[in-house]
């Protein structure tokens, strides 16, 4: 009989998670059962960046069919107490906004009744007055003296700065032959899953416990978070999570502050709540990685070798700092000199809050960031020293041969070859083609360029990291590192493999290579194990680092069921080396069996001795625990918290990432073509090789994604402006070409798999790779992300010149003023400007043609006051109207100033609209101006103005047809919003 | 077309993957709320609700559509297929399922459907796309985790012009 076990860890094999998935059998958080009687809940938002709320009125809501409950933010805080910060600074938030609003997506109200559609319903009759406030929305705007404060009570924006030195920097900067230099500024974006939140909180009166399902993340440090918001311990909070959900990256750990408020409202209404996010919530409040301005500066001789880096960071976490806040700051703290061998860095922290959602967990944490500021500059080092970019990033890598090497702000590089890496990447790559391409390119005058970027990617975080930020004497008295994993590998009485572990998967195949591992260990199929990846805080093992993020899985989870199932070998063994007489160690395991090394018939199957343990624990060795249920902890001892020189060795793994490129850049549209992609990875053993392959597809998709198309949006006054996949960029299968991937594979020294992270290698390495071939295509010093094409043209052929005298600006005003919508246009009725001027001033004739108008009052002689339903694209809500006419020329001209308020936003402006006779009948003509705000002014370009056009349409026609018939003539020559076109509709026609 | 009362359930008969099907919805419920929450069905899934993403993808007496962007009272008298039609007689997955299992095409899985969706009826037309006029027909869905790379893969693959 042949005994020799294949081994499937490496082996790319095909996942386990796929046959539910592709059949549609999978359970996301959406499809669960919940309990019945289970209330719907929906949130109202707030419109305003920064504003008091002055009164708020549920009243009517409430009354409304099948609501249940309307609460606002006093009613939560009677119940639950602000969320935890890592700072002591009086930074306040609670679930639902308390006194104040501070970004535009705030939660302020929510609504629960029988179905979500009527707890919208109710949302609709909630009348709130705010008073807005100045809000503070630039970073750099925010950190100056009276600027608006975000809160009050901290008594300014910047709520931490924290200085640090190591080596010499001072020394180096000033031996330096020269002091490069650049400033630069990462927008925000996000991962954004293409499954949103989801929130189902049921709270037990009688044990005073809470009973969560939802596809919150982890790290679980964010359950103490919770459970202090809900005044309950932590054993009092059940967190129950699905063994699939719909992609995290991070995100999904921000559901937490919806937990607590599902949390609360079930406590007071007495019934279980469901919460679903839907997109337009996710655009505009779930989370978006911080921006960050960064001065950095480089200490170099001239022969390119870089002696010392300085940073000063600026960190935006939006209005409030959420746990794991400020995490991407901190996070990438040990490893600040990146894939350089630089002894001396001087680093400046600085955070801080502006009127814009939350910052948050997203895939990369902090290092786009902090690899864009260092891997532009190390191109700026190449173009000032007149060097190749290629070679001085040669130079300056970390040589070979001398790791674990220690890094100047602490971070232990654990393994790698990184020179070897590059080389086999420009061999495999073929740099030297791309250049003789590029050359070429140049030669017809084409704009082409090649970009470099070379990153150290650091996985499985230290627990402890963030406590750098607080100063070493109060770091001293409760010390934090470390970071503990769980798994466990149960055989029951039939001898089949239950595997559970902590690691919440969010799509990337754990349940896969956990079956790969446990296969191995215990000589069996991964088909023969089943994993289990529920978890449920009330029964499975966990810890504050359990979760899904920075990269930890396969140095962390997978190693912990590794160790579960090798202690459940062992106990086998010591059962079967009883029944075969042979020592436990000079067992094997393969192909279902338990057999002597050197007398494979001497074997024994391994159910059987799995069984044993159940039906005859009188025979086990007397020291052995029945059963077959073990544990696997784990936390690796090199995760230390940080020491008295404030170094610290933020992740436990370290992977090494080269990415080059090449881009054309379109002369004409500005349009920016990746050419060719080049990335080359040494992230330690591969598991599983497919997947791993895949983390690095999905990685760098993303990344193509925040390089050309993807940033939130907002305006000067702090409205949001992209709040749908129309608005909000995601590219497409049109956009991401395939990189090409170069693989080495240097095992990791720390972690007994020698696995390192993948998943987030490119998010750091992508953008500035392409950023940098713009650069050279271009032969300019900086540019900022995303590189859409209407920035790269002004690049290229400066700002747009202003439209000939007289033309309104093409619609790249809307763009430009960000919420403000200005234009012009011209209609023709067939009735002489007397009668059309009546008729405007009729309020029956008005309301009868206006799209969606309920009712229509005159409230004094010049003032109207409406209400009206409309939509534009998915958003359609009801807005009250105030209208008023001043500088009325009859019948010849007026102007209007008015509002909309409602639940979706509200709007403001003003227009002169002139009636001239032509024709026997009336030529009208109008421009307007009109600033909008909250979920409206995030439903951008494309629906706002095509539901615009079709809304003047609509009334044009339909006035025409009350004014006895005529052949309606719009012209919109800078698309006219359809916001105007109520204004003036309400008014008068314009 | 019939008016219907806003208020009232209105009863709603259609074919759901060849099998007769009914339920109730207001007029403005739309077709993937009533699928996942009246019906309980688990392969619809939602990701923006406004006909960008493409998750919600079903087939409407063949044709591919938003489930997002459709009332349930609109599918009434009409055939819907979801994922679940593709399953071949004999149970499992078929070809096309295949070819995304083994060259992992899917990741969290939840665009996967839609995907599948529009590509069930995309190949009865063009059976053998090439990979632009693939990537072309793929961008109107949206996948956060693939980079759609195997996706291209797989769907090459198996019409038999994998380069
Ligand atoms: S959910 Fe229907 S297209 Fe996105
Ligand atoms: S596999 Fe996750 S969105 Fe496509």
């Amino acid at each position: 009989m042949s005994q020799t076990q294949e081994k499937y860890v490496g082996q790319s094999i095909d996942r386990v998670e796929d046959a539910a998935l592709l059949t549609g059998s999978a359970m996301f958080s959406d499809h669960l059962p919940t309990r019945s009687g289970t209330l719907h809940a929906a949130i109202l938002r707030s419109p305003h960046a920064h504003a008091e709320i002055a009164a708020i009125d549920v009243s009517r809501a409430r009354a409304m069919p099948g609501v249940a409950a309307v609460l606002t933010g006093e009613d939560v805080k009677d119940i639950s107490d602000p969320f935890l910060i890592v700072l002591r600074q009086p930074i306040l938030q609670w679930a639902l906004a308390v006194g104040k609003v501070r970004y535009v997506g705030e939660p302020v109200v929510v609504a629960l009744a029988t179905d979500r559609y009527r707890a919208e319903d109710a949302l609709s009759a909630v009348e709130i007055a705010y008073r807005t406030l100045e809000p503070a929305v630039d970073p750099e705007a925010a950190t100056e003296e009276g600027a608006p404060l975000v809160h009050e009570a901290v008594g300014s924006n910047i709520v931490s700065v924290r200085d640090f030195a190591y080596g010499d920097p001072d020394a180096a900067f000033a031996e330096a032959d020269r002091v490069v230099k650049l400033k630069i500024s990462y927008p925000r974006n996000s991962h954004t899953p293409l499954e949103g939140f989801v929130a189902s909180v049921a709270y037990d009166a009688a044990t005073e416990s809470y009973d969560v399902q939802s596809n919150f993340q982890g790290p679980y440090s964010t359950h103490t978070v919770i459970s202090k918001a809900l005044r309950v311990s932590s054993s009092r909070l059940r967190m129950r999570t699905p063994a699939f959900s719909g992609g995290g990256f991070g995100v999904k750990v921000q559901v937490f502050p919806y937990i607590v408020l599902m949390g609360a409202a079930s406590k007071i209404v007495g019934r279980p709540v469901k919460w679903v996010e839907d997109r337009l919530e996710h655009l505009s409040g779930a989370a978006a990685a911080p921006n960050r301005v960064i001065s950095i500066e480089a200490a170099v001789k001239n022969d390119g070798t870089i002696t010392g880096f300085r940073f000063d960071q600026l960190d935006d976490y939006g209005a409030f700092l959420r746990a794991p806040m400020p995490g991407p700051l901190y996070r990438m703290h040990g490893i600040l000199t990146g894939a350089y061998d630089v002894k001396n860095l001087a680093v400046t922290n600085r955070l801080v809050l502006t009127n814009k959602c939350p910052s948050g967990m997203i895939r990369g944490f902090g290092g786009p960031q902090m690899y864009y500021a260092i891997e532009r500059l190390v191109q700026r080092i190449a173009v000032e020293l007149e060097l190749d970019h290629y070679e001085v990033i040669r130079k300056n890598l970390v040589p070979a041969g001398v790791f674990p090497y220690r890094a100047a702000a602490g971070a232990l590089l654990d393994s790698g070859d990184y020179p070897a890496a590059l080389e086999k990447a420009e061999k495999e790559g073929k740099l030297a083609e791309l250049r003789k391409r590029r050359d070429e390119a140049r030669a017809e005058g084409r704009l082409y360029g090649i970009g470099f970027a070379a990153i150290v990617e650091p996985a499985q975080s230290n627990m402890g990291y963030l406590s750098n930020i607080l100063p070493l004497e109060e770091r001293r008295k409760n010390p934090k590192g470390g970071a503990v994993s769980n798994a466990t590998v149960n055989i029951d009485p039939l001898g089949t493999v239950n595997v559970t572990a902590d690691s919440i998967p969010q799509g990337q195949g754990h349940m896969t290579v956990l079956s790969q591992i446990v296969a191995d260990n215990l000589g069996l199929k991964p088909g023969d194990i089943h994993v289990n990846l529920e978890h449920d805080t009330a029964k499975d093992a966990w810890s504050i680092a359990t979760g899904n993020y920075s990269s930890r899985f396969t140095s962390s989870t997978a190693v912990a069921a590794d160790r579960a199932a090798k202690k459940a070998r062992a106990k086998l063994a010591r059962i079967a080396s009883q029944t075969l007489n042979v020592p436990a160690d000079r067992l094997e395991f393969g192909n279902g069996k338990i057999y002597a090394a050197d007398n494979p018939d001497n074997a024994v199957n391994l159910y059987r001795v799995a069984g044993s343990a159940h039906w005859t624990p009188g025979n086990l060795p007397d020291d052995m625990e029945p059963g077959i249920r073990e544990i696997g902890s784990w936390s690796p001892p090199e995760l230390e918290p940080p020491n008295d020189k404030d170094q610290i060795n933020s992740s436990l793994t370290y992977g090494f990432v080269f990415d080059f490129c090449g881009v054309e850049i379109d002369r004409d549209t500005g349009a920016v073509k990746i050419d060719k992609y080049v990335t080359m990875h040494d992230s330690g053993t591969l598991l599983n090789p497919r997947l791993a392959e895949g983390q690095v597809h999905g990685a760098f998709a993303w990344a193509v994604g925040c390089a050309l198309h993807e940033e939130f949006a907002y305006g000067e006054d702090g409205s949001f402006l992209n709040g749908t996949f129309a608005d909000y960029l995601v590219p497409t299968a049109w956009e991401v070409p395939e990189p090409q991937i170069v693989h080495m594979e240097t095992p990791s020294l720390v972690t007994p798999l020698g696995a390192k992270g993948v998943g987030e290698g490119n998010c750091m390495s992508t953008p500035v790779c392409i950023a940098n071939a713009v650069c050279d295509a271009l032969g300019i010093e900086n540019v900022t992300l995303p590189l859409s094409p209407n920035k790269v043209s002004a690049l290229i052929h400066g700002e747009e010149r202003p439209p000939p005298d007289g033309a309104e600006a093409p619609s790249a005003a809307r763009e430009v003023a960000g919420n403000v919508i200005a234009g012009a246009g011209e209609a023709f009725v067939k009735s002489p400007p007397g009668e059309v001027w009546a008729a405007l001033l009729d309020p029956e004739k008005l309301a009868s043609v206006i799209p969606g108008c309920h009712a229509l009052e005159r409230v004094d002689e010049n003032d109207y006051r409406a209400e009206v339903s409309i939509g534009a694209g998915p958003v359609k809500g009801r807005f009250k109207a105030n209208v008023r006419l001043s500088d009325l020329d009859p019948p010849n001209a007026a102007t209007l100033t008015g509002a909309l308020t409602g639940m979706l936003g509200l709007s403001e402006g003003s227009g002169r609209v002139t009636l001239a006779p032509k024709d026997g009948g009336t030529a009208l003509s109008y421009d307007y101006r009109i600033e909008v705000s909250g979920t409206v002014a995030a439903v951008g370009g494309r629906m706002l103005e095509g539901a615009a056009r079709a809304l003047v349409r609509q009334f044009f026609e339909r006035f025409a047809t009350v004014l006895g018939g005529g052949e309606v003539a719009v012209a919109d020559e800078a698309a006219p919003s359809w916001w105007t076109r109520l204004l003036a509709a309400l008014g008068i026609g314009r | 077309m019939p008016q219907l009362n806003r208020d009232t359930r209105h009863a709603i008969s259609f074919t759901l993957n060849g099998k007769p099907a009914q339920g109730h919805a207001e007029p403005r419920m739309l077709l993937s709320d009533f699928l996942v929450h009246e019906l309980g069905l688990t392969s619809v899934h939602v990701g923006c609700e406004h006909g960008v993403c493409g998750a919600c993808t079903v087939r409407i007496d063949g044709a591919v559509g938003r489930a997002c962007l459709t009332f349930a009272v609109q599918v009434d008298g009409k055939k819907v297929d979801t994922v679940e039609s593709l399953t071949p007689e004999e149970g499992g997955l078929n070809e096309l399922q295949k070819s995304f299992r083994s060259n992992h095409g899917l990741q969290c899985g939840y665009c996967t459907p839609g995907i599948l969706m529009s590509l069930s009826a995309y190949l009865e037309e063009n059976p053998k796309p090439s990979e632009d006029e693939l990537r072309d027909m793929l961008s109107g869905h949206l996948c956060r985790c693939t980079g759609y790379v195997n996706i291209v893969r797989a769907v090459m693959e198996h019409v038999g012009n994998a380069p």
